[in-house]
Order: structure tokens, then C-alpha cells, then sequence
């Protein structure tokens, strides 16, 4: 049995080196790829050059960071208040039994597929932005104009598709707090409403502040509905109603047809997005801490 | 007995590692076998806009010898240039005029069908007609309203290709939007990765401009006059519409008789009938 037992050992020892190697491997792919166009061009000039025009050999990438910056910012805009209060409702509103079919409503927008987010913002958001949204802008800046891909109809999309992450972590960490917070709270004197906002957030908040964060992680990395509705414009957004392209979507809409150097740009633009992911997980790791290390498992 | 159990479960998912990492090389394997009866497999590779012709063309040729293989790839004009010169692929489909920096590669050229590229307006649009400086100035951003083109007061929405496009490079290449300083296509522009993307975009966008290959041209979107020129097969087999393009097959010296085979078949009525069904026939 014993030796049974070693086997299956070394198999569970292969299979995480496996993965582990797949992280490195990966990193390592990128980076030889794409570090010889960041030497070459400068990091400087390739982060903060406005304008990204491969075929004329300017790789820029300001503006595809603002694009895909200011999506991930709507989204999040959009996004936290929605999905906190409807994890505050799920786990201290409503009935058990309706907040039970509530919850896997909204865990089932997690398994839509991002091409099918990204099919229904092209037929609905972005004609909608156009018809609905922009007459109302006008009212107010004449000027305005939009063709209805825009960072709004990103935002919108984004929103949704991090909505099931931010409910469901969030709703976990409220559920989690000890019913004695909550008990001793209400026998102070305290109504529910002020139980909730004083106690039980505050108590809850470094699963909701990595729920957010695995949220924009998501929102960042989406890439398929995000080339379908926000125009794919490599220029600086002045209002949440321009186009803009995203880093991630623009590798993938360039890479099939790039030349070796243009290639390179994209793997040097899959480093910066890379840097960001990990930057923000290290923020991720950071806040918990700081919050006292208190996870919801 | 468990010890050499052990050992033989290690081994068997070592193996399956290796043969996980060996898949990506076997293709290039099988390429140019070739034995008395036709046989063998073709790779063609290059441009997406020739992609759906080689998959008609391949399919029937395939139907007529079944020992056949065809794996049709994209990637683009210039990498069809760049596979057919490294013997990467048979064939490298391109879907412009040969470069001259490219001409010096030495590879045969067959201009196995002609493609038109259509300016398409939203079908709302009062539009007719644009002459072709026109077009090079919307696309530079230089004209901004259809007014000044004879259309109403509105901002023009300009819908073009991703880089590195085919079409892209041919479209601005023939329109002269492809300036002094390259690619000259206004920063405005809203950018859809695929032709059928464009055409549901300006299909649905009012105010908007693109262009698609004459074969996607449909109803939903409004083919415009170029220099008061209709897009149509016969017009641009006679040069009078100017934004066309040749769709070229790329291979480098002697080929297998297989791949022989296939340039024949495409050359023949037969394959020259499957071009016309959605391009240009160039016999």
C-alpha cells in the first residue's frame, strides 16, 4: 500500500510541477519574445507614445492602457455598488429560500460565454448608446457625438460579466461574519440598516475588497466582447462615449496577420498587461494584509 | 510489485508529457509524400481573404482524389509570401500584388482569381457615388462630414480593417491613403477585425463608410459607385473600377506533382467555375 501511496505522491508532485512550470514557461515566452521591441523602441516611448500605427513602425501603447484603464474603471463604476448591494441583499435581505435561487441566477452569468456578452452589447448596447444615450448628452454638450461603440458600452458589458465574482466572494465574506457582531450590534440598540453598514461590512471587507479585485483582474484580461463593442480605436478617450481599443483586444485582433516585428510589439504589449495583472494581484495580497489578513475560507 | 507499478504509472504520464509537447511538430512531417497514384498533403497558407477560395477549391479537389490532404491556414498576405519562401507551406496565398522587396525571393506567381474591393455605405445613406479622392480624404480625415462629399449634414463614421489586414493594405494602397508617411487612416476610425464585422457595423451604424471584398457585398450593406464606376465583376476585369486586387498563389521552384495537380485543377473551367461563384474568373 505504501508504495501505492508514493506513487500517487510523485503523480501529484508532477502534476504541480506541471503547472508551475506552465507560469514560468509562459513568462518566459513573453518576455524573450517581446523584450528585443522594448530595447529597441524604448520603454518610455512605448508606454507613453500616443500613437499606436504598426505598419508605420509606431508602437505607442498610451492609449490602448488608457482604453483598456478606462473600461476596467467603468466597469468597476458600474459594477462594485450593484454587486455589493445585491450581496448585502442575498445575505441579510432576503428570504432564504428566494435569496437561494437569486444567488444561482446570478452565478449562472458566470458561465455565459464572453463572445455571447459581447454579441448581445453589439445588437443592444451599442445601437441603444446611440438612439437613447447620446440625445441625452447633447442636451447638455451640443457637440457630442458617437457612433455607440464606446467605453460606456465596454463598461456596461464589464460590469455584468464581474457581477457573478463580486456577488458571490462578497456575499460568502457576509455570510461568514460571526451572528454575534450581528447580535450584539442589534442588542445595542442598533436598527438593521445601521448593523449592516457599521457591523457587518466593515467586518466583511477584505472579501469584499478581493472580490473587487479578482473583478478587475477579469475585467482587464476580457478580451472577446470587448473587440466586438468598443470600436477597437487606438486613440486617447476624451468622454465615456469614444471608442477606444483595449491591450488585450488588440493583440488578438492583430496577431493572426502581424509581421515578426509587429509581432514582437504585441508579445512587449503582453508583457505591460502582464505587469498590471501581477501588480494588481500584489495590491491584492497587500490590502489583505494590511486588513489583518481575515479571508473567508 | 507496487514499487514497479509505481514506476510504470510514472513512466506512462512522463510518455503522455512528451507526446503532448511533440503534437505542434507534425505537420511539417507529413508535408510532400508522394506516391504513384496522387496522394499526399498540400499546405497553403497566407492570406484570409484567399482563405475561403482555397477551402472551395481544396474541398472539390479532395472530393475528386481522396488520397489528397489540404490544410488551408490564414495568417495574412505576408506570411504567405514568407511561408512559401521558407517551404513552410506548398503554397502561399497572397491577396495584393506582389511586392518588389518580395519579387526578388524568387518564388512563381499564379494569379488565380481577381477580387474587387467594394466601398460600402450604410443603406440609409444618400450617397452614390465617391470619386476616389474623395474616399482617400475621408479616410485621412481630412473630410469629416458628408456634406462636403454631397451627402447630408452628419459626421461620417469610418469603419476600416485591423492592421495588417489584406484588404486594409490593398484598400489603402489603391486609394492613396497609404501616403508618404505610411499608412495614413485617421485615428477616428473604428476598427473591426474581420470583413463580415465590418459589414454589421456599417450595416448597422448610421453615418458610417468601409469597405468588404465584391464577394461579401449584400443587401444589408450599400455598395457606392467608384469615379462613377459600378463595383461588378466585368468592371473590374477591364480595370475601369480601380479598387481591385489580384488573388495570388505563391510557390517556391519545382513543385510536387501533387501540388502541380491541384494549379491545374484551378486553372481548369471546372476551377475557374468555383472562383467565379464568388469572385473573379481569370479565364
Amino acid at each position: 500500500m505504501k508504495a501505492f501511496e508514493k506513487a500517487i505522491e510523485k503523480l501529484l508532485l508532477i502534476c504541480a510541477i506541471t503547472a508551475t512550470l506552465s507560469v514560468v514557461i509562459i513568462t518566459l515566452f513573453i518576455f524573450k519574445e517581446g523584450v528585443s521591441v522594448l530595447k529597441d523602441y524604448g520603454i518610455v516611448n512605448f508606454i507613453f507614445g500616443s500613437k499606436w500605427s504598426p505598419t508605420n513602425g509606431q508602437y505607442g501603447i498610451l492609449p490602448l492602457i488608457a482604453g483598456s484603464l478606462s473600461v476596467t474603471l467603468g466597469a468597476l463604476v458600474i459594477g462594485i455598488p450593484t454587486g455589493l448591494a445585491c450581496a448585502i441583499f442575498l445575505s441579510e435581505v432576503a428570504h432564504k429560500r428566494s435569496a437561494k435561487v437569486l444567488k444561482s441566477a446570478v452565478e449562472l452569468l458566470a458561465g455565459i460565454p464572453s463572445v455571447v456578452y459581447g454579441f448581445f452589447g453589439l445588437a443592444v448596447l451599442v445601437p441603444g448608446i446611440r438612439q437613447y444615450i447620446l440625445p441625452m448628452v447633447q442636451l447638455i454638450n451640443k457637440d457630442a457625438t458617437t457612433s455607440g461603440f464606446s467605453i460606456l458600452a465596454g463598461a456596461i458589458i464589464l460590469a455584468i460579466m464581474i457581477l457573478p465574482t463580486i456577488v458571490s466572494i462578497s456575499e460568502n465574506a457576509i455570510s461568514s461574519v460571526p451572528i454575534e457582531y450581528k447580535e450584539a450590534s442589534l442588542a445595542l440598540g442598533a436598527n438593521h440598516q445601521e448593523t449592516i453598514t457599521r457591523v457587518i461590512v466593515p467586518a466583511a471587507k477584505s472579501g469584499i475588497i478581493s472580490s473587487i479585485i479578482l473583478g478587475m483582474g477579469r475585467a482587464i484580461g476580457e478580451t472577446m466582447a470587448v473587440i466586438l463593442i468598443t470600436g477597437n480605436m487606438p486613440k486617447v478617450p476624451g468622454s465615456a462615449l469614444d471608442s477606444v481599443a483595449t491591450l488585450t483586444g488588440t493583440i488578438a485582433m492583430e496577431m493572426g496577420y502581424a509581421t515578426p516585428e509587429h509581432q514582437k510589439a504585441l508579445f512587449a504589449v503582453g508583457i505591460v498587461l502582464f505587469i498590471m495583472i501581477v501588480l494588481l494581484n500584489i495590491a491584492a495580497n497587500f490590502t489583505l494584509h494590511k486588513l489583518g489578513g481575515q479571508t473567508n475560507d | 510489485m507496487k514499487k514497479i507499478f509505481s514506476i510504470g504509472l510514472i513512466l506512462v504520464f512522463g510518455l503522455f508529457l512528451l507526446v503532448g509537447c511533440g503534437g505542434g511538430e507534425e505537420p511539417a512531417e507529413t508535408n510532400g509524400q508522394e506516391e504513384e497514384t496522387l496522394s499526399g498533403t498540400i499546405v497553403i497558407a497566407g492570406s484570409t481573404s484567399v482563405q475561403p477560395l482555397s477551402e472551395e477549391l481544396a474541398a472539390v479537389f479532395m472530393d475528386q482524389y481522396p488520397d489528397v490532404t489540404i490544410e488551408v491556414q490564414g495568417g495574412g498576405s505576408s506570411v504567405g509570401v514568407k511561408s512559401a519562401a521558407d517551404g513552410i507551406a506548398d503554397i502561399g496565398a497572397a491577396s495584393r500584388e506582389i511586392k518588389d522587396s518580395e519579387k526578388s525571393l524568387g518564388l512563381d506567381e499564379y494569379v488565380i482569381a481577381k477580387d474587387g474591393i467594394a466601398v460600402v455605405v450604410n443603406p440609409d445613406s444618400n450617397i452614390e457615388d465617391l470619386t476616389m479622392e474623395q474616399i482617400q480624404k475621408i479616410y485621412t480625415g481630412e473630410i469629416t462630414n458628408w456634406s462636403a462629399v454631397g451627402g447630408s449634414d452628419a459626421n461620417i463614421v469610418v469603419v476600416t480593417r485591423e492592421e495588417g489586414s489584406g484588404t486594409r493594405g490593398a484598400f489603402i494602397e489603391i486609394t492613396g491613403v497609404d501616403g508618404a508617411d505610411g499608412d495614413m487612416t485617421t485615428e477616428n476610425a473604428l476598427v473591426q477585425p474581420s470583413t463580415g464585422a465590418v459589414k454589421q457595423t456599417v450595416a448597422t451604424t448610421p453615418d458610417s463608410i468601409g469597405y468588404i471584398s465584391l464577394g461579401a457585398l449584400d443587401d444589408t450593406v450599400k455598395g457606392i459607385k467608384v469615379e462613377g464606376v459600378d463595383v461588378s465583376v466585368d468592371n473590374i476585369l477591364d480595370n475601369s473600377y480601380k479598387i481591385s486586387r489580384p488573388f495570388n498563389y505563391l510557390t517556391n521552384g519545382a513543385v510536387p506533382e501533387v501540388v502541380q495537380a491541384f494549379l491545374d485543377f484551378i486553372f481548369s473551367v471546372e476551377g475557374q467555375e468555383i472562383v467565379a461563384q464568388e469572385f473573379i474568373s481569370v479565364i
